[in-house]
């Protein structure tokens, strides 16, 4: 069955601000996000994260284009209309009230019974692990159980949609781990749909079922994890998402689909010629330091110098200069037997295979 | 281990020298406050405590003889012919339940008149609540019997409420305004309503205005928002604002006197008057007194009620 979409945004423009003073912190957004799904806004701070997040929720209004939530536009509905709840970054919890009071004012503001409430109070404690603490004050509350005392208010009300505005940012890395791993189970639990906000791109690839990169209030690309990773269309998403060598080719005139490419050694190879790439004479490809290897045999796509070797443990980094000057990273795995030793400033081969090239739009 | 134990009761001593010399610092940081709080407020208290207790001069001040007379005279009148007998007089009583009322209208209107002011400046940008805070302090920088005596001018019959009514041909003679209750009230809540908005101000200033957000992404509306989040929060500004205009308004005095026109006291001028016209400082002591004390019993009543509140949440 084709799944639904749970949130559309259709050419989403903010603006903040007037005269000369202008942020146009969203520019022209439009995504489609589907029921049940993990979808992550990523992107480095003040690109527009937030803002998005506030539109779906209400409580901005768009400067231009439309929101929609199951396909009905609520650009105009006020937040207490929608039936979107957010986890927000701070937390936002009622220090006045407990934390049952906090996870029941959705559902009281909603005229749900008391018993009824009560009854979801005891099964949102026990889905995030708070069981006996339902009588304490927030202020009496660690970062961690802060964090999913907010879940819990916002899974309250199984809202069709759950906004999550970097809900692990407070917390340090033992906990954030523990807590990601609990988000996806709730997440998978629930079905409910999650929007995720994070600038922390491992976060974003080990979580989401879908991914939107984001920059200057514009969305790059939206993708599977995998595709967004192995895939990268653009040279700040291939910068951005994990570590990536950036290479200069040249290129042939397209044809029926396809690209040549000639890399600096003189060896070519022929890519897919992916959507909106239109090279003209140069391109930029982007090469994954651990698909590309070194090598001493004829067969290479780059040569280069060796300036650093550094040994992790489960691989080496071997750091190079390229014959044209720009920097190279290769990433080694140390199996045993297939260790070899290379030498720091020796002249080496870069050999990989065609599938590790990707072709780039900028 | 005794030679281990030496050096720790050195240090322990060298310890509670220097913490006796920090307290001995902090006690002379405080003693101007001190001192002229015991001089100004604690002596003059205790004065008034004995005047209380003794007889009427008959040219004012006081007979250094011992007399319940001041107390028994708030609720009782003495016969004019025969001193023993005594008949219960409420008029004190219904100056008492007057200046109540009035304080309470007061209370309650500033917070009505004030509440949405300090809302407003709370959620004004950073930079323009200094203007708004300036604006609102901008009334002390003129004596109150000043601002009494403009008030008086533009509520008077022939003053320019009226006259701009009567010229707009809304009423044909004028409304009488001054030297009633309403100017009264109307003057105790101009004086007092800086002393609400202030704290209010202050405590929905600290008011984390995400929270108010979150409400309204839990589905409650802006009502409810008001009702559940920002009132609660605000609590102790309007405490605060309450206490700081009741207890004033209750023993005002240039308010009453200039604009209910000395007819109906108020238990300031009722005080007033036993050490001006009547000359009776024992009792202007003793309604002093009795003042304080109901004053007192109310904050303890409040204070109870609301910690038990507290309790019960906790
Ligand atoms: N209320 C506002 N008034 C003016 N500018 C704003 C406002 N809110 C956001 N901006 C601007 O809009 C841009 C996007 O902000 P946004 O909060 O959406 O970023 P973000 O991606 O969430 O960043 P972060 O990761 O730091 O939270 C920023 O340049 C920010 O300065
Ligand atoms: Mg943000």
């Amino acid at each position: 069955m084709e799944k639904q979409i749970a949130v559309e945004a259709r050419g989403a423009t903010k603006i903040f601000g007037t005269g000369e003073e202008t942020v146009r912190a969203l520019d022209d957004v439009s995504v489609a996000i589907r029921e049940n799904q993990f979808f992550t806004l990523l992107g480095p701070s003040g690109c527009g994260k937030t803002t998005l997040l506030r539109l779906i929720a209400g409580f901005e209004l768009p400067s231009a284009g439309d929101i929609l939530l199951e396909g009905q536009s609520v650009t105009h509905l006020p937040p207490y209309k929608r039936l979107v709840n957010t986890v927000f970054q701070s937390y936002a919890l009622f220090p006045h009230m407990t934390v049952a009071e906090n996870i029941a004012f959705g559902l009281e503001m909603r005229g749900l019974g008391k018993a009824e409430t009560a009854k979801r109070v005891e099964e949102m404690l026990a889905l995030v692990r708070l069981g006996k603490l339902g009588g304490r004050r927030p202020a009496q509350l660690s970062g961690g159980q802060q964090q999913r005392v907010a879940l819990a208010r916002a899974l309250a009300n199984r809202p069709k949609v759950l906004l999550l505005d970097e809900p692990l940012s407070a917390l340090d890395l033992k906990l954030r781990k523990e807590m990601q791993i609990e988000l996806k189970r709730i997440q998978l639990e629930t079905g409910i749909t999650f929007v995720f906000v994070t600038h922390d791109q491992e976060e974003a690839l080990t979580m989401s079922d879908r991914i939107a990169v984001m920059n200057f209030g514009k969305i790059l690309q939206i993708g599977s994890p995998t595709a967004i990773y192995e895939h990268p269309t653009s040279r700040f998403v291939a910068d951005f998402i994990g570590e990536t060598n950036l290479v200069e080719v040249g290129a042939a005139a397209p044809a029926n689909g396809h690209v040549r490419l000639r890399f600096a050694a003189g060896n070519e190879v022929e890519v897919a010629l992916p959507e909106g790439v239109a090279p003209g004479g140069r391109a930029t490809v982007a090469l994954r330091p651990e698909r590309i290897s070194l090598t001493r045999d004829a067969a290479r796509m780059l040569t280069g110098r060796i300036d650093n070797i550094v040994y992790f443990g489960t691989d080496t980094s071997f750091y190079l200069t390229l014959d044209d000057g720009k920097p190279l990273l290769v990433r080694v795995q140390n199996r045993e037997g297939a260790r070899r030793s290379y030498e720091v400033g020796e002249q080496v081969g870069i050999a990989f295979r065609p599938d590790a090239v990707q072709l780039l739009r900028d | 281990m005794a030679v281990a134990a030496a050096p720790a009761t050195e240090l322990a001593r060298v310890k509670a020298v220097v913490g006796r010399q920090t307290a001995l610092r902090r006690l002379a940081l405080l003693a101007p406050a001190l001192f002229i709080v015991f001089l100004f407020g604690v002596c003059p208290l205790f004065i008034i405590l004995i005047y209380s207790f003794l007889e009427s001069g008959a040219y004012g001040g006081v007979d250094w003889v011992f007399s319940t007379d001041a107390y028994v005279s708030f609720l009782f009148t003495r016969d004019m012919f025969d001193p023993s007998v005594m008949s219960f007089n409420s008029s004190n009583l219904e100056i008492f339940w007057r200046s109540f009322l009035l304080a309470l209208f007061a209370t309650a209107a500033s917070l009505l008149i004030g509440f949405p002011t300090a809302y407003f400046m709370a959620t004004r940008p950073r930079s323009t609540r200094t203007l708004w805070l300036f604006l609102i302090t901008l009334p002390f920088w003129t004596n109150l019997l000043v601002r009494t005596f403009a008030m008086m001018l533009l509520i008077r019959d022939e003053g320019f409420i009226n006259d701009g009514l009567i010229w707009f041909g809304v009423i044909d003679r004028p409304i009488v305004m001054l030297y009633t209750d309403f100017a009264v009230a109307l003057g105790l809540l101009y004086s007092f309503l800086p002393f609400m908005i202030l704290p209010l101000y202050a405590s929905l200033e600290k008011i984390d205005f995400r929270l108010v957000e979150a409400g309204f992404d839990l589905y409650a509306n802006r009502a409810k928002v008001l009702r559940r989040i920002i009132i609660p929060l605000a609590k102790p500004g309007i405490i605060a604002g309450s206490i700081l205009v009741f207890i004033p308004a209750l023993g005002a005095y240039i308010t009453p006197t200039l604009l209910g026109g000395g007819r109906d006291l108020m238990i300031g001028n009722l005080i007033a008057l036993q050490f001006g016209g009547s000359r009776n400082w024992p009792f202007g002591s003793a309604l002093a007194l009795i003042l304080m004390s109901v004053v007192l019993v109310f904050l303890m009543i409040y204070a109870r009620v609301s910690s038990e509140r507290n309790v019960q949440h906790g």
